[in-house]
């Protein structure tokens, strides 16, 4: 599993390599699965709680009674429950595989989009932006993301999981081949 | 539900089945973070057709947990959890995830792991999650009335709308995974050959 090495060194130990075969991660993630959909009586999602984040933290710009009036919000209500946890969680655990591969960096301006759009780190920041308000809004109007939908909805057989995979594939190709032209 | 999943459920608000939130969370965060997809360059170049670890992952991650989670189903160890197929406002909405995940270089889950991990861009595009989140809730009224309700079928699943049964549609994604596996081993091997030097 670990990549050739020319410069004569040991291989790190399998906590410090910076990447897994993706194959084993995969299988990692639907062992995961098992798990929470046994232990935890939940499918793997994120946007659900991601939802009452945005209602918690949009509270102080549009108002609390404003948020506590809306019919989305009412029904994604914060608290510190099972679903916003495993959100810290996903932090914890992105931080510590860095941390323990030497991989935490402050990228800014990633070199793909770089390639193609310029080192402008206001123009990439603004991108970031409104891609994640997209994501975000398509998410929620999907009724899951490619956690929610794409793999636990997708593993169950449901007929939405699937539509979303697909979908989702579609627009992203097609966004990619009109963003990133590949001058060859 | 049954007994032995609400007796392993029911103290979800003590103390360990929160860290037990905590844990799956953590695993999930680091074998995403582990499998390269917290990267801009590597969610970008899957839909560029140029890096194919987002494919390799999600399939593997949907075969292997689709069988367990079917073992488990079957032996009385777990629920399923269908969300409903409203296929307009599915349609509508992965448009608009997709064309965001390219711009924005992460998914939701991929994007928490990354920001942790340091990356700048992927905290400014969570500050857009929430936006896009609270604009969506500023939007529901209208979006419920008219957009979830088309072409809604209910919480189906594909065993039930075609007949093929559960275990057969599985083994078949897992021959197709396989396959498509195959192909995209072939063809990294050929694209890395003619690009040595």
């Amino acid at each position: 599993m670990s990549m050739a090495n020319p410069s004569g060194t040991p291989a790190p130990s399998l906590l410090r390599q910076p990447r897994w075969n993706p194959y084993a991660v995969g299988a990692g993630i639907g062992i995961l699965s098992w798990l929470v959909f046994a232990l935890a009586d939940k499918p793997l999602g994120v946007t659900t709680a991601l939802t009452a984040i945005a209602g918690a933290c949009a509270s102080p710009f549009v108002g609390a009674d404003t948020v506590a009036a809306n019919a989305y919000f009412q029904q994604h209500v914060f608290r510190w429950d099972y679903g916003v946890l495993f959100l810290v969680g996903i932090g914890v655990g992105g931080f510590l595989s860095a941390a323990l591969s030497g991989t935490l960096n402050r990228e800014t301006v990633p070199p793909v989009w770089r390639e193609r759009f310029g080192s402008s780190v206001p123009k990439r920041l603004v991108a970031a932006f409104a891609g994640g308000v997209l994501v975000m809004f398509g998410a929620r109007m999907a009724d899951g993301c490619t956690s929610g939908n794409g793999i636990s909805g997708c593993l169950q057989l449901a007929v939405g999981g699937w539509t979303f995979f697909l979908t989702l594939f579609g627009a992203g190709l097609v966004t990619s081949a009109l963003l990133f032209r590949s001058r060859r | 539900m049954n007994a032995m999943i609400l007796a392993v459920t029911a103290p979800l608000t003590a103390v360990p089945a929160l860290a037990a939130a905590v844990g799956f969370g953590a695993l999930f965060g680091f074998l995403l973070h582990r499998g390269g997809v917290a990267c801009h360059a590597v969610i970008v170049n899957q839909f560029r057709l140029r890096d194919f670890t987002v494919l390799k992952i999600m399939l593997t991650a949907i075969v292997v947990g689709g069988l367990g989670v079917l073992a488990l189903h079957g032996a009385d160890l777990a629920n399923y959890h269908i969300k409903p197929a409203n296929l307009l406002g599915i349609v509508l909405g992965a448009s608009l995830f997709g064309v965001g995940m390219v711009i924005y270089g992460y998914c939701p889950g991929t994007a928490l792991a990354a920001a942790a991990a340091g990356s700048v861009h992927a905290w400014v595009g969570l500050i857009g999650l929430l936006v896009g989140g609270t604009l969506y809730a500023f939007s529901f009224p209208w979006i419920s009335t008219h957009i979830l309700p088309v072409a809604a079928i209910g919480k189906a699943r594909l065993p039930d709308v075609t007949g093929v049964p559960a275990l057969v549609w599985l083994l078949g994604l897992a021959g197709l995974a396989l396959g498509v596996f195959r192909l995209i081993e072939r063809h990294e091997r050929r694209r890395s050959a003619s690009s040595a030097p």
